[in-house]
């Protein structure tokens, strides 16, 4: 075991270093730059813009400001955002746990709904169920996140009036950051009301991220499970004369799953990615609309350290789905 | 459950001590607001949403615009004296007001003159300490309106007065005091931050003079802000001030109707007739100050004859365009500057919808099967809502009088970089929206000799209007200066370097619980003065 996790993360090394060049390279290919952008409609001199190029530290030769970016990582130094003027990873820090934790809820609903709604099409396949859910997964894989969160947001928050509109937790509850975990700092705060105000706000954006995966939960179980019932150790089972429940449960889910967590390690990235419209739709403070402002803004130690920052995390999670995938199956990991 | 009875439940179950150290009848006024500021070091930056955050609740200047107006008033200068030459300004301190006591800084002086010559300096002066004190500190704002070649120094004459010296005569001085830029900082609170080692804090945690003192901040999500109890102009109304954080204008336009807020700004133009009907609440209007146009570019041909442009005026019919890009919230432009401003000449004659004028006039320039370029900004703005509309209904005009167009559009920071381009190729949609009510601020800066390659997207540089302008700068006496923009706009108006398209109409959506809201015709959000019913 310890071999293969030595293998899988000798494989992160090269994978990081192409994601730094990536992320450097990326955003100064986009045309348009820093300084440009702050001067809006009044325009810039070229001497002008030359000094605000030399104060934001990019008049230097790309391959030097590639190994300053570099030598940073190695010391904990993502660079300092030219926007807020504060360091990379402060801001990072401040703000992933709210991704973090509205991804978290996004990806627990995906799979508590995702993973039975495929089994319960898989075994009840071809019938008026089997369709229903498939139907619901297709819809929901479409759907455009923007589109669906404010049609939820007018239903449950402007009509029913069940959930808040936007945001974390209601305005009337002001404690200090402590994890950064709205959910955990809210029972922090001993605040009467602010552990129910914060589930109340994660409710409609956890629904909304949590659509697309859960689509595609169900869909990758349903196929696995397909798969999985025809083969014959299932056929003997079921001839053995086990229950129903052992021979689906015990039998066809395990093998089931393995593709099915590799699917649901993939969803990371999805998600991260969905943050970014999510997180505007209900003003949720997290990295994903960071990012999105930073590339229009272009604050290049932004993006360069924030792309590197996910990219990291997300490696960590397929690590981590790698592991559990060698855990399900013994036969990955002695090969 | 109902969410308001739950939220009016909670306030009156919940200790109110959660909402910043305020009393039983605390008010509180939640604005939601479409961005994130970028900090709250004002001078640093150059958009609104910062501004709203920073400069407007924060600090103060030493001269105002008076409420919903572009009218300069005493602020914390109350009297200032120019010198005969116009080369010497001279303010009076104001005595007694008091900064912001935080939990980060506890003040040991009133403010005085050491303050206003810090807050100047170390934009103005190079070897200021703080002139570079966190990376990136352009001063963009101070330098885009070319402060540093316009004061020569600033002197403390004693802790109650400071001169200004000017290079030369600058008659809209005044105004650019009044402006965001120009907000005044502790030099106390600096002197503390730089003797901690901190000074970057002074961007993360300001220290002001203004009507709200700033509490704190999460970042993409909230902000809050206690009224100055020792408020110079007298304590706010309101108690609490909170900005909630709420990038989409459908999202802000449901908190307000849930009362999860009490104001917010930048409706979608689509949602004003149901707001409108919406009795709960209620929807200012005004007229923005800003322009939207078409520059052609007046050093390339057949755009370098007045005859062309003036020809492809008489070919764009604005109504279309009002109708179909401002959707019934713009008005029709026919001089560079808005009709609020003052020295707006109201005797111009636009250049009229006549398409068979237009082909005629082309005609008799001799231009036969022109093509050209139109450039469609690729953001929204006030002064253009939708750039791509504007540049189709402009496409299909031009069509009808033989002008085949080419939309083009670039990516944001390129498109402005490179319409800059005196040889550029095409006729460019772009606006402005004013920065202190100056009409310098509209037609110097967009349509004088030193804009050409910059911010005269036209490279227009006319000698007769150059002079009335340049002449205008120096004239103190507002009679006499409105005379000669009323003669520069004449002047603009026969040579067309652009065709003028229209001025917007901004709105503001709020509950029929606020009192006191005025509308900034500059465009930004205040909130002294402001209450709300019981």
């Amino acid at each position: 075991m310890l071999r293969f996790l030595l293998g899988r993360l000798g494989l992160l090394i090269p994978t990081f270093i192409g994601v730094t060049f990536v992320a450097f390279t990326f955003i100064r290919l986009l045309p348009g730059d820093p300084a440009e952008l702050l001067a809006g409609e009044r325009g810039i001199s070229p001497e002008r813009k030359a000094e605000v190029m030399r104060q934001l530290g990019f008049d230097k030769p790309y391959w030097q400001q590639y190994l300053d970016y570099i030598l940073g990582i190695f010391q904990g130094d993502l660079g300092t955002s030219f926007s807020s003027k504060k360091p990379v990873l402060d801001e990072f820090m401040t703000l992933f746990p709210a991704t973090a934790e509205l991804a978290l809820c996004a990806i627990i609903l995906a799979v508590c709904i995702g993973i039975p709604a495929g089994i319960f099409a898989a075994v009840k396949r071809g019938s008026i169920a089997d369709q229903a859910i498939m139907g619901t997964a297709l819809v929901g894989y479409s759907m455009p996140i923007f589109w669906w969160g404010l049609l939820l947001i007018i239903l449950f928050s402007g009509v029913l009036q069940w959930t808040p509109v936007s945001g974390r937790i209601s305005l009337l509850y002001f404690f200090p950051q402590v994890t950064g975990f709205m959910l955990i700092d809210s029972l922090l705060s001993g605040e009467k009301g602010a552990f129910l105000s914060a589930v109340r706000h994660l409710i409609l954006p956890s629904i909304v991220l949590a659509t697309i995966p859960l689509a595609v939960i169900a869909r990758q179980t349903r196929s696995a499970m397909l798969e999985v019932l025809g083969e014959d150790y299932v056929r003997t089972a079921r001839a053995k004369g086990l229950a129903p429940k052992s021979v689906i449960g015990l039998h066809a889910l395990r093998n089931a799953l393995i593709p099915v967590v590799t699917t649901i390690g993939l969803q990371v990235g999805v998600l991260l990615g969905g943050a970014i419209l999510t997180e505007t739709i209900f003003s949720w403070p997290g990295i994903g609309k960071w990012l999105f402002d930073s590339i229009s803004r272009r604050d290049y130690f932004v993006v360069q350290g924030g792309l590197l920052l996910i990219a990291g995390i997300v490696m960590m999670v397929n690590l981590i789905v790698d592991v559990l995938y060698g855990l399900i199956n013994p036969r990955i990991r002695h090969n | 459950m109902n969410f308001q009875k739950t939220l009016k439940a909670t306030l009156l179950g919940a200790s109110l001590a959660v909402i910043a150290a305020t009393g039983a009848s605390a008010k509180t006024l939640v604005y939601c607001s479409e961005g994130s500021p970028e900090g709250f070091d004002t001078a640093l930056y150059t958009a609104g949403t910062t501004f709203d955050a920073s400069s407007k609740p924060i600090y103060n200047r030493l001269v105002e615009f008076k409420r919903g107006t572009t009218e300069v008033l005493p602020g914390l200068a109350e009297s200032w004296e120019v010198s005969e030459d116009g080369l010497e300004y001279t303010f009076k301190l104001r005595q007694g007001v008091k900064y912001h006591t935080t939990s980060f800084f506890t003040p040991t002086r009133d403010f005085n003159a050491d303050d206003v010559v810090f807050s100047f300096e170390r934009q103005l002066k190079k070897d200021h300490p703080w002139h570079e004190y966190t990376p990136g500190t352009a001063w963009e704002y101070f330098n885009g309106m070319s402060m540093p070649d316009l004061i020569k120094e600033i002197v403390k004459v004693d802790d109650h007065t400071v001169k200004f010296v000017l290079n030369r005569p600058e008659a809209p001085m005044i105004a650019n005091l009044a402006m965001d830029f120009a907000s005044v900082v502790s030099a106390e609170y600096a002197a503390q931050l730089e003797a901690a080692g901190t000074k970057e804090q002074l961007n993360q945690q300001p220290v002001g003079t203004g009507p709200f003192a700033f509490v704190g901040y999460q970042k993409d999500a909230v902000i809050r802000y206690q009224a100055h109890a020792d408020y110079w102009n007298g304590k706010e109304k309101i108690d609490n001030l909170i900005f909630a954080i709420t990038p989409d204008a459908a999202v802000r336009l449901q908190k307000l109707k849930a009362g999860e807020c009490h104001v917010m700004p930048y409706p979608a133009p689509a949602d004003i007739e149901d707001i409108r009907a919406d009795s709960n609440l209620t929807l200012m209007e005004q007229q923005g100050l800003n322009v939207g146009y078409l520059a052609y570019n007046t050093k390339v041909a057949p755009f370098d004859k007045k005859e062309v442009r003036k020809a492809l005026n008489h070919a764009v019919n604005k109504q279309a365009i009002l109708d179909a890009v401002f959707q019934g919230s713009g008005q029709a432009a026919k001089n560079p500057i808005p009709p609020t401003m003052w020295s707006y000449n109201e005797a111009t004659q636009d250049d009229d919808y006549n398409p068979d004028l237009a082909k005629e006039m082309l005609a008799a320039a001799g231009v036969e099967k022109l093509s050209m370029k139109v450039w469609a900004m690729p953001v929204q703005r006030p002064y253009n809502p939708n750039a791509r509309r504007m540049a189709e209904v402009i496409q299909a005009d031009f069509a009808n009088v033989g002008v085949n167009v080419e939309i083009v559009s670039y990516e944001w920071g390129e498109y402005l970089s490179r319409s800059k381009d005196v040889d550029r190729d095409g006729a460019v949609l772009l606006g402005w929206t004013g920065d202190n009510g100056d009409p310098d601020n509209f037609l110097a800066v967009l349509l004088g000799c030193d804009g050409v390659g910059g911010s005269n997207r036209a490279q227009w540089c006319n000698d007769e209007f150059e002079a009335l302008i340049q002449k205008a700068k120096t004239v103190t006496d507002k009679a006499e200066r409105t005379k000669l923009y009323e003669e520069a706009q004449a002047v603009f108006k026969e040579e067309a370097p652009w065709a003028t398209i229209a001025h917007s109409v901004v709105f503001m959506p709020m509950s029929s619980k606020v009192t006191g809201y005025v509308m900034d015709p500059l465009g930004g959000h205040w909130f002294d003065g402001v209450d709300i019913a019981e």
